[in-house]
């Protein structure tokens, strides 16, 4: 009976990312567009991207491969799991074991690395531009990120994220200047990996400029939506992994009731706001960087983040 | 009983040497000595398995062979158990893949007779019992490899690596030789048992472990006694390339944990350091390296300096953990080294045969002459993405298991007592990841421009599949890669007495574990489940696409490429080697490698063409190589003039050397 009860909370877990990750998507939208003074399209619009996409068929190139075809559906398992396995409203969810912190940033890598096989697979001087700076930009960012879960789990005594949860909600941690300096590196990183500005634009469609755009351009149809959905889990994903890490307030344990699952969920939903609308306000106030100009952003990254873990060396209370 | 077994069939694969020579050129010759090959080995591997699961004792033997009165010592423990396995594994697999490959080697009388003989003496070393013996066997194996990357003797890059190979595989033999001087002492008991019984200074200990990353680092590939490897290894024939970096970098890492964590006793905290940071540069060095090369097989050869620098550095951090008496986080530092040693003899080998295939079927080592695979050989191409997304570390396959493994021993530096190596490992855990991601950069540059895109040679064109015996070896290699990912447990399980032997503890058992998931330390701690990954990555992918063909939309229609309108069909408009490891060259390269570029553009109204080159700098080989040679060269030149002397002064030259030395001999007395 727990078992079933359980495997029905992970269910809703995974039946709920995908759904909100488009909404989060259309959020950030919004609230860009209002920031400049536009209307903007509608909350739901991305899903009526999706659904349309969907519907449309596929313009596949003369000379793409097998690869090419099965890389959309690997991509958006891929990140789904890592999605799924992150704590949204609830920690120790059934199978919350099957992969700590480093394992899912590894499944993030999984995503990219086959996205960018098929950036090069038809052969274009466009999906290669891309796919070797996204490469460029993961060798920085991945780093950065993994001495982020150091200094984490330096503090925690884990990389396993529902006993970060806990310990973070606990009230012996308090404000400390390693784990800030983390969620800022964690931030950085959260905002290359997404192609958010000012490492990538999401909107662009100017060719010097892409990175992530420029490495999926040759895709079409249901590919192309399952590209997009995937891009919106990722953006769920980091989210609710700051939110989980650092703001772990609400957030439900195992044993709880219905009630506090409930609490759980609004928490949760609260921060999924929040977070877009920090982020669409962080995007309207910078403009994007040159390519070359990103290893120097990630690099401040990489080092706060070695210096958060440095730093709890010196003591442990920092 | 499971000694003579494994004596027997290394004596077979030594005595193969023979009617390889006697068979000569003889058409069937080449496969049928590959095919004889194969059994030893494989009975080799079994042979170790079964120790390690505790079939049948371990014994020593004495050989009346070797040196008089001595004999040879040999011995089968659990170390030498999972090394066996290393050997017989990688090398049966690698005999598969020859049968098929070695028919088109155009003097296969340069190959055959070196082969099997090459991989008796790798199963002598994991065996042997004494410094002579070990010694001895060590130099065979070296000498025999040098034979082989001498195969192709008329290229004159063979001939520059296989120079190179032979200085410093006599340099490397002579720190062995030294540090087994140091390790026996002034009795001089050369054999195991005796050196494992006597005690020696700290001094001595990190004498003898300085001269072992010498002796046993050059071979397995360790910077900046790296030089040779990138050489050597490619220039071989390509399953000889597989065997030397995936089974002979092994057997050196053999060399070195049987002297350092058996032989030597207890070393000092601070030595570990030394070890742990040449591992991590040599990490990162080594797929820089690997990001700049167009060549596929150098490229290979450089990951594997990577490779071997994650696996020093978990070494270093099990003899870390070690000193200072910890011995659950040493073991597994000391289990993730073993894992990725095993898995780099999977995932390497298979690539090295890939690199092999395409080599058959194009006749091109440049990546820019490639392209397009993935649809002329199409199961080739499976295999190979099969090893690039092992060696990538990705889940889940196995090389991101053993990675897993060595970030968890990084995470567990805070329990040791000395702030110095508490700062330093982290810092390493940062390279280490550094060196991570860009193996995944490198993999991507060389599957998609080696095997995607559009084929940029001719020869690229007309690919077409390879025979069946290669590919059946590959299959092989691919699904060890699969199973050792998904079923990481059973694989830690079964080399647990190989562990144990050489720290006194070990993980605890995974296979009692619910879903068999890796629990390293505990569970609230950090868990992985490569199988659960596995196969949730699998439910989720198939379940979205039937979702999706079945509600939405199947229709699929083929059209030009559409390159923001401008599709351009010759096939260098591509993203080559070159330009894909632009981005990592101007962030990295500039500073590693002293990279810069230079465009030379015509004045106006010159209808010439502009050009656009690439200067890297190998700073190792130029600083300390070139230094040391032009050095050498000097004195040489110097001590030249002394052959030319009358033979009065070579006499008055001999007196006065006699005198002195006697003189110096009565002083220290």
């Amino acid at each position: 009976m727990e078992l079933i009860v359980n495997l029905i909370v992970q269910g809703i877990q995974m039946a709920l990312v995908v759904a909100l990750a488009p909404l989060l998507v259309g959020l950030v939208r919004k609230v860009k567009a209002r920031l400049t003074r536009r209307r903007g399209a509608s909350l739901v619009q991305p899903y009526r991207d999706i659904a349309r996409l969907m519907r449309k068929e596929v313009v596949l190139a003369e000379n793409a491969s097998w690869l090419f075809r099965v890389v959309p559906y690997m991509v958006f398992a891929a990140t789904w799991v890592a999605a799924a396995l992150v704590p949204t409203f609830a920690t120790g969810l059934q199978f919350s074991w099957t992969a700590d912190l480093i394992a899912i940033v590894a499944l993030l890598g999984s995503a990219r690395f086959f996205l960018a096989l098929a950036g090069m697979d038809v052969g274009t001087s466009f999906g290669g531009i891309g796919s070797s700076r996204e490469m460029m930009i993961a060798t920085m960012a991945e780093p950065a990120m993994l001495l982020t879960v150091f200094s984490v789990a330096l503090v925690a005594g884990s990389t396993q994220l529902s006993t970060v949860s806990h310990f973070m909600a606990s009230p012996e941690v308090g404000l400390r200047v390693s784990l800030g300096l983390a969620l800022v590196a964690l931030i950085i990183v959260a905002i290359a990996e997404n192609a958010r500005i000012p490492v990538d634009n999401p909107a662009t469609h100017l060719e010097l400029t892409m990175v992530h755009e420029a490495m999926v351009l040759e895709y079409s149809g249901r590919h192309l939506a399952m590209i997009e959905i995937a891009a919106a889990l990722k953006l769920l994903l980091y989210i609710s992994l700051i939110a989980c890490v650092f703001f772990p307030w609400g957030i439900a344990t195992e044993s709880d009731s219905l009630g506090a699952y409930a609490v759980g969920a609004l928490a949760y939903f609260a921060k999924l706001g929040a977070g877009g609308v920090a982020l669409a306000v962080f995007e309207t106030s910078i403009a994007k960087m040159r390519v070359f100009r990103v290893p120097d952003f990630l690099g401040v990254a990489l080092m706060l983040a070695l210096l958060g873990t440095l730093l709890l060396f010196v003591s442990r209370s920092l | 009983m499971l000694l003579d077994v494994a004596i027997s069939c290394a004596a077979f694969l030594l005595l193969l040497a023979v009617p390889a020579v006697a068979l000569g050129s003889r058409p069937f010759a080449s496969s049928l000595i590959y095919a004889l090959s194969v059994i030893p080995l494989a009975i080799v591997a079994v042979v170790g398995v079964s120790a390690l699961l505790g079939v049948g004792e371990m014994t020593t033997a004495v050989l009346p062979v070797g040196l008089p009165w001595l004999g040879s010592h040999l011995s089968l423990d659990a170390l030498s158990a999972f090394f066996l396995v290393v050997v017989g594994l990688g090398g049966a697999v690698t005999g598969v893949y020859a049968i098929g490959y070695g028919r088109h080697e155009h003097e296969p009388w340069r190959v055959l007779p070196f082969y099997p003989a090459f991989l008796g003496a790798m199963v002598i070393v994991v065996l042997a019992d004494d410094a002579s013996t070990f010694l001895l066997s060590w130099e065979v194996m070296s000498l025999l490899s040098w034979a082989l990357v001498l195969a192709h003797h008329r290229e004159s890059e063979a001939q520059k690596a296989a120079y190179v190979y032979l200085v410093m595989a006599g340099f490397g033999t002579m720190a062995l030789l030294l540090a087994f001087g140091l390790l026996a002492g002034g009795e001089g008991g050369y054999a195991f048992e005796a050196i494992r019984a006597g005690k020696r200074s700290p001094l001595a200990a990190t004498a003898i472990l300085a001269l072992m990353l010498i002796g046993a680092g050059s071979k397995a590939g360790l910077a900046p006694l790296h030089v040779w490897l990138p050489l050597a290894h490619p220039a071989a024939p390509s399953h000889v390339s597989a065997l030397m970096s995936g089974v002979m970098t092994k057997v050196a890492l053999y060399g070195f944990i049987r002297v350092v964590f058996d032989l030597l006793g207890p070393l000092e905290w601070w030595t570990s350091p030394a070890v742990i940071l040449l591992g991590s540069t040599t990490a990162v060095l080594g797929i820089v390296y690997a990001m700049m090369e167009s060549d596929i097989k150098k490229a290979l050869a450089y990951s594997t300096i990577e490779n071997i620098g994650v696996i020093f550095a978990a070494l270093g951090l099990a003899l870390a953990f070690k000193a200072s008496g910890l011995t659950a986080p040493a073991a597994l530092a000391f289990s993730a080294a073993l894992f990725h040693i095993f898995n780099h003899m999977a995932f390497k080998s298979l690539l090295f045969m890939g690199a092999g295939a395409v080599l058959n079927a194009t006749g091109r080592r440049d990546l820019d002459g490639l392209g397009g695979l993935i649809g002329r050989m199409p199961v080739t191409s499976f295999l190979v993405l099969v090893g690039v997304t092992a060696i990538s570390a990705l889940p889940p396959l196995n090389g991101f298991a053993s990675e897993w493994l060595v970030f968890q021993s990084v995470l567990k530096s805070p329990e040791l007592p000395q702030i110095g190596l508490q700062i330093l490992i982290p810092a390493a855990g940062g390279l280490l990841a550094l060196a991570a991601a860009l193996v995944a950069a490198a993999f991507v540059r060389i599957y998609g421009v080696g095997f995607l895109g559009r084929p940029r040679s001719e020869a690229a064109r007309q690919a077409k599949e390879v025979d069946r015996f290669s590919l059946t070896a590959m299959a092989l290699l691919a699904a060890i890669c699969v199973l050792a990912g998904i079923f990481p447990g059973l694989v830690l399980d079964t080399m647990a007495p190989a562990v144990h032997a050489m720290l006194g503890s070990q993980l605890p058992l995974q296979a009692e574990q619910p879903w068999l998931t890796l629990v390293p330390i505990t569970e609230s701690r950090s868990t992985y489940n490569g199988l659960l990954v596995m196969v949730f990555i699998a439910v989720s992918a198939s379940a979205a696409a039937w979702m999706v063909h079945r509600l939405a939309s199947r229709r699929l229609r083929r059209a030009p490429a559409w390159d923001c309108g401008f599709p351009n069909a010759d096939p260098a408009t591509q993203y080559g080697a070159g330009s894909f490891a632009q981005p990592v060259r101007r962030v990295l390269g500039t500073i590693l490698m002293r990279a810069h570029e230079e465009v030379k553009m015509p004045p106006p109204g010159d209808p010439s063409p502009a050009r656009h080159t690439v200067h890297t700098r190998d700073l190792i080989w130029e600083e300390i190589y070139l230094r040391i040679a032009s050095t050498v060269n000097v004195i040489a030149t110097r001590m030249n003039h002394l052959q030319f002397l009358t033979i009065r002064r070579y006499l008055s030259l001999v007196l006065f050397s006699l005198v002195s030395l006697l003189l110096v001999l009565a002083l220290w007395n």
